[in-house]
């Protein structure tokens, strides 16, 4: 791939300690336009620290991070408990932080697919349909990078499926690049471009074939890690420790293991 | 009954001043449940009840005194919640009445006896003076000026705290001067309804208005509005019943909140 622009966003050598543990060690990740980036890993591999970390909400401890100059960022967070306290509509939602005007509101919401609910009450949003707000709203400020912290969270297997077909489409239709944690193997692979394996290191990355062949994501993901795609069942088990380094070769291997 | 009572300029003095203190225990209230923070205003109100000690002690403003502890107590919960070894409102339960315990003592052993000072705990609203009526009134200003200007920036924290900061909302500024805005409150609430009152008359009006706002600002209005309510209904009831002014104004607002219980929620 050319890379004539230079990355969106970049990160170098980004290392976060918390007190005598490593939550992120020597991590390398660059985004770039029309790029989607997808972070996959076990529960507690510093997945949405690292999103954090990039988007300058938590400091790292080492490393640094560079942006595109005057980058526009559109970032949908993991968890976003919808407390009953507050009244807050779909239209109030989208626009907290960013103004914009009513045929603005009905486009990015139409583009989402939920024009309808521009006044309906955010705690009585589905799963899906919280998310889509969500990515209605980061998609508002005409964002140059997306970033997505388990966007299908909540959501059924139908839905899910929408919503990757709904994020491929707006990376077709607005050409912005996308930082994705997921859980999601099957879609994950079907839809990025470069799969990042990080358990607090960078275990492997690449190309999704390639990374689906390594052995490091056997490890990470279980002996049916190769028949994943066919049916992809929720097991993390990771047991780094008690293996060593095996050799591969079809994709980047990432430097800098410390097992 | 005598109602002759409601003209006495002492009365009316009582009127004002509890009014400017509910037009901003409204929408300070509304942020405490919104933020979930109201363990945190019942600190930030027995750490002014230490600060009137100390006050009492030093010989200067009690006012002061509990502004000044205020804001010192929040700074330290502010640095205390990033360590991980005691849980967030373990901490507020141990500094909350340390607080509390310390300021009893000191101001007991500073005048004597705490019971000549139930008037800070439960408020004294009926002995205002014109000065005091002045004063609240203009803090009560002053504080409504300062969360205008933050309100955009305050929700979107209430809403999202990471989001916001993502979206370039300067986090902490606003916590910061939020919860100077807080410390000041508790200093004015506190010869209304007494320390002990202080978060009951910012929560429960603001709980009251949830039931009938359908945005943010909508609930702030009726939480101002159901604050100025049980402040007015308060002082009546004590005037023409001879109960104690602060724990009638709270009464009310939690009779009005029941009352809102009625209204099925739609919004």
């Amino acid at each position: 791939m050319l890379k004539i622009n230079p990355a969106l966003i970049s990160a170098h050598s980004l290392g976060l300690k918390i007190g005598m543990r490593n939550i992120l060690d020597d991590v390398n990740i660059s985004v770039h336009d029309r790029e989607i980036v997808t972070v996959i890993g076990p529960n507690g591999a510093g997945k949405s620290t690292l999103i954090k970390v990039m988007l300058g909400l938590v400091p790292q401890t080492s490393g640094h991070i560079h942006k595109r100059d005057d980058l526009r960022v559109g970032y949908v967070p993991q968890r976003f408990p919808v407390s009953p306290n507050v009244p807050l509509s779909v239209r109030r939602l989208l626009t907290l932080t960013h103004k914009a005007n009513d045929l603005e509101l009905q486009h990015t919401l139409a583009e989402t697919g939920i024009a309808h609910l521009i006044d309906a009450r955010v705690a009585d949003l589905s799963g899906g349909e919280l998310q889509r707000a969500l990515l209605a709203r980061a998609l508002l400020r005409t964002p140059q990078l997306l970033v997505l912290d388990e966007p299908v969270q909540a959501v059924d297997f139908d839905g899910e499926l929408k919503l990757y077909e709904l994020i491929s489409n707006i990376r077709k239709a607005r050409g912005c690049g996308i930082l994705m944690v997921s859980h999601d193997l099957h879609m994950v692979m079907a839809e990025s471009d470069r799969v990042i394996c990080l358990n607090g290191h960078i275990c492997c990355e690449g190309a999704p074939i390639a990374v689906q062949k390594s052995p490091e994501f056997s490890k990470m993901f279980g002996p049916k890690a190769a028949a994943m795609i066919a049916g992809y069942s929720h097991h993390h088990d990771h047991d780094h420790e008690s293996h060593e380094h095996s050799h591969f070769s079809d994709f980047k291997p990432s430097h800098g293991h410390k097992h | 009954m005598n109602l002759s009572i409601l003209s006495e300029p002492f009365f009316i003095r009582a009127l004002l001043a509890g009014l400017g203190v509910a037009i901003v225990a409204g929408p300070i209230g509304c942020f405490i449940v919104w933020r979930r923070m109201a363990y945190f205003g019942e600190t930030l109100a027995h750490a002014g009840l230490l600060g009137v000690g100390v006050g009492l002690l030093f010989n200067v403003s009690i006012t002061l005194g509990a502004v000044v502890a205020a804001i010192l107590i929040a700074f330290l919960l502010l640095a205390l919640k990033r360590q991980q070894q005691v849980a967030t409102d373990t901490l507020l339960g141990i500094l909350s009445h340390t607080a509390l315990a310390l300021g009893i003592i000191t101001i007991g052993l500073v005048t004597g006896a705490v019971t000549g000072h139930l008037d800070i705990l439960f408020g004294d609203v009926l002995t205002v003076s014109r000065n005091d009526v002045i004063t609240i009134w203009i803090g009560a200003l002053a504080v409504l000026a300062v969360i205008a200007y933050l309100w955009r920036d305050l929700i979107a924290i209430s809403v999202h705290e990471d989001l916001a900061r993502a979206e370039g909302v300067n986090v902490q500024w606003v916590e910061l001067v939020f919860l100077i805005t807080m410390a000041a409150v508790t200093a004015f609430a506190m010869k209304i309804v007494g320390l002990l009152l202080i978060t009951a008359l910012t929560v429960i009006p603001a709980a009251a208005a949830r039931r009938m706002a359908n945005s943010p600002e909508t609930m702030a209005v009726w939480s101002i509005i159901f604050a100025g309510i049980a402040a007015i209904a308060g002082l009546l009831m004590s005037a023409l019943y001879g109960t104690i002014a602060g724990p009638s104004i709270v009464l009310s607002a939690s009779f009005l909140f029941v009352l809102t219980l009625l209204k099925s929620q739609r919004n």
